[in-house]
This record gives C-alpha cells, sequence and structure tokens, in this order.
C-alpha cells in the first residue's frame, strides 16, 4: 500500500475506534493496537506507540468537560499517580525486553478482561469504614449531586494503590490508558463513588501514558508516520461520539463492541501462541 | 482563586494543548504525505533505532514536523502536574505539593534521562 492510502485507511479506523470507544465509555486506544496488527500487519512496537499517543489525546482533549462537571478528586488522583506513573515506567522498560509474542498474549488477556468488565455489572457500594490514610491524605470529598453536595468517605487506600500499579504497568507495557482498571480499583476497591472514579482516571490516564511516552520516544516506538493518522483519527472520532452521547442506544453498542474486543483479544492470544504477528 | 475555577482554567488549557498539537500534527502529516504519500508504507519491521533528546534526530523535515506536535502532545499532561504544584502551592498544602514533586520527579526520569 502507498503510504497516502496506508495512511487513509488507518485514519479512518481510528476516528471508528475513538468515535466507539467514547459512546461506550470504554475508550478507543485499546482497540487500534490489536487493528494495526491483525489486519494491517503493522510490528506491535509501532501500534503501541502510536496508540499511547492517542491515549493522551483523548485524555487531555476530554479534560475540560469532565472538569465542568466538577467530579474529579484531584487530591486523590494525584496520590494514585504516584504509583500509575512508577508502574508505567517499570511497565515501558519490560515492553523492550518481552518479546512481540508475549506481549500480544498479555494484550489480549488484558482485551478479554475488558470485554468481560464492561459486560459485568459493578457491585453496588455497601456502607463502610473510612480508612485514617484517607483522612491523613485528605482524599475524603463531595461531588455535586440533585440535592446539594453528595459527600463521600474513601477506604482501602493501600489496596487501591496497589491495584494502581498494576494499571500503570499494564498502561507502560502495552501502550493502553487502562481506564477500565483505574476505575475499578477507585470504585470497587476504595469505594470512590463512579461518576468520580471515572472523572478522576480520566485525567489520570494521560499523566500516567506521558510517563511512558519517554521511554517509548527512546527506544523507538513512536513512528511519526504511522503515529500521525492514529492521533488524528482517534481524537476527532473521541470527540464526535462525546457530542453524540444523548440519544444513542449505548447499551446495545457497549455489547456489540465488547464482542468486537473479545474477538480481538482471542485473535492476539492465538497470534502470540503461534508466532503468526507479522 | 477557587479550587474549581482554576481547574476550569487547566481544563481549557488542556484542551487548546490538543488542538495546537493537532494542528501541528496535520500541518506535518499533509507535507509527509504531500512529499511521500507514493512511496510504499513499512511499518512491518521494528527498526528500533534509540533515539536521543530532542526526539527529532534522523527524521526528514514532514517527520519531524509532526514529532514536535507529538512532543507537544505529551507535554500537555505533564503541563497539568506542573500547574498542579502551583495550585496546591497557594493552597499552602505542603504535602500535596511533595506528592505532586515526586509525580514530576518520575515524570521528568521518563521524558529527561537517558
Amino acid at each position: 500500500m502507498t503510504v497516502t492510502a496506508f495512511s487513509g485507511v488507518v485514519l479512518a479506523i481510528s476516528a471508528l475506534a475513538g468515535f466507539l470507544g467514547a459512546l461506550t465509555g470504554l475508550g478507543g486506544g485499546v482497540v487500534v493496537t490489536p487493528v494495526l496488527t491483525l489486519l494491517l500487519g503493522v510490528d506491535i512496537h509501532y501500534a503501541m506507540g502510536a496508540s499511547l499517543v492517542s491515549v493522551i489525546a483523548t485524555s487531555s482533549g476530554a479534560a475540560a468537560a469532565y472538569v465542568k462537571e466538577g467530579f474529579s478528586n484531584v487530591r486523590a488522583g494525584m496520590l494514585l499517580e504516584i504509583a500509575t506513573t512508577a508502574g508505567a515506567v517499570g511497565g515501558a522498560h519490560l515492553a523492550s525486553v518481552v518479546p512481540a509474542e508475549g506481549l500480544a498474549i498479555v494484550f489480549g488477556a488484558v482485551l478479554l478482561y475488558s470485554a468481560w468488565h464492561s459486560m459485568t455489572p459493578m457491585a453496588a457500594q455497601h456502607a463502610h469504614a473510612g480508612d485514617p490514610l484517607a483522612a491523613r491524605f485528605k482524599l475524603n470529598g463531595s461531588y455535586p449531586a440533585e440535592g446539594g453536595a453528595e459527600e463521600y468517605t474513601v477506604t482501602n487506600v493501600k489496596g487501591g494503590f496497589s491495584l494502581m500499579v498494576v494499571a500503570g504497568l499494564l498502561s507502560g507495557l502495552l501502550g493502553i490508558g487502562s481506564g477500565a482498571m483505574k476505575v475499578v480499583a477507585m470504585d470497587q476497591v476504595m469505594k470512590i463513588p463512579f461518576k468520580v472514579s471515572t472523572a478522576t482516571s480520566n485525567f489520570m490516564i494521560g499523566v500516567t501514558a506521558a510517563a511512558s511516552a519517554g521511554i517509548y520516544l527512546r527506544h523507538g516506538y513512536i513512528h511519526p508516520g504511522l503515529a500521525m493518522p492514529v492521533m488524528l483519527g482517534v481524537l476527532g472520532g473521541s470527540l464526535l461520539g462525546a457530542r453524540q452521547l444523548h440519544g444513542a442506544n449505548v447499551r446495545v453498542l457497549r455489547k456489540l463492541f465488547a464482542v468486537v474486543i473479545a474477538v480481538m483479544a482471542v485473535e492476539m492470544v492465538y497470534s502470540g501462541v503461534t508466532g503468526g504477528l507479522r | 482563586m477557587t479550587d474549581s475555577k482554576l481547574e476550569q482554567i487547566m481544563g481549557n488549557l488542556l484542551r487548546a494543548g490538543v488542538m495546537l498539537a493537532a494542528a501541528v500534527v496535520l500541518a506535518g502529516g499533509i507535507w509527509y504525505l504531500a512529499a511521500n504519500g507514493g512511496s510504499i508504507e513499512n511499518y512491518r519491521t521494528f527498526h528500533g533505532q534509540h533515539g536521543t533528546m530532542p526526539w527529532t534526530q534522523g527524521l526528514s523535515a514532514p517527520l519531524a514536523t509532526i514529532q514536535i506536535g507529538l512532543l507537544l502532545l505529551i507535554a500537555t499532561p505533564v503541563a497539568r502536574v506542573v500547574f498542579s504544584v502551583a495550585a496546591f502551592g497557594v493552597e499552602h498544602d505542603r504535602m500535596y505539593v511533595i506528592i505532586t514533586l515526586i509525580v514530576l520527579a518520575i515524570l521528568s526520569y521518563s521524558l529527561l534521562a537517558s
């Protein structure tokens, strides 16, 4: 394929991925790498580099909208970013020693988890005892709700922090945002309200990805010729998708997208096991 | 200035940064396609050349332009962290100034150490 034709195809696929990712809340970056590697035969390292860049674009691009809603917990986000950035640096270094087949298998497993995660409703939050650490680090907060501000207390800070190290590690290892795992760490482990968790996760994703970016640049994973259509496509698609959010039948779409992700997950694992990448 | 006001400004700055980065990437991309659009793509094999700061060495001018746009993009979340150091400082929240500086140190290690 010529560079122009290839860039056009990648732009269109990335725009669709960004659009569906924003509409379903699953994030578009997660399907970019499997599509590039499985369908277009791109080397997994270049695909991961382009995906990482698009993750930063959607995170920073959506920040203004999230801030306007006033849900994010800035202090919890910053404290947990110590965990995610440290994990991401480790993961990005690890990516340079793990063989491509190994990366594909781990990638497939993570994809399978996100597909499963998006299909199962999260457990409802129960009353819980506050964590003294949460008070010490000023993590308890409030968010705007219908009858005025709703207060919440945070628990299991150590557990959430540990899971954030893993989320960061996977983000750096695979060039993804790890948004789903970040939300689980805050919502399910630390019992931070779901809306606050997703808003906080969005701004953590960009900072986490930036921590891997330097190492990706150094190892030559970020090829500007490939990152260009991916970044422009995912960004454009996700901005459009965020606007369409109201009125669309998201539940059906979410299921459909989860199935697509699951199929790609199996393909990724298969190609990794058989060495069929490239 | 209130907390949420500061955040609002930051959110808008971040979006402006992303839009600027996208514009530079787009300009570089059009230039790249105009110059090399007819050649055959090859991303199948990883060359793994180790780059060094400022990450534009060895790139043709159009690709270097795209790379500058990408670096601008990577800088947006970093700018947010830098801004947070100042914001916590204004609030005299010493603990969070230190926490934010730790995050900034990790980011600096990744982006600047070679």
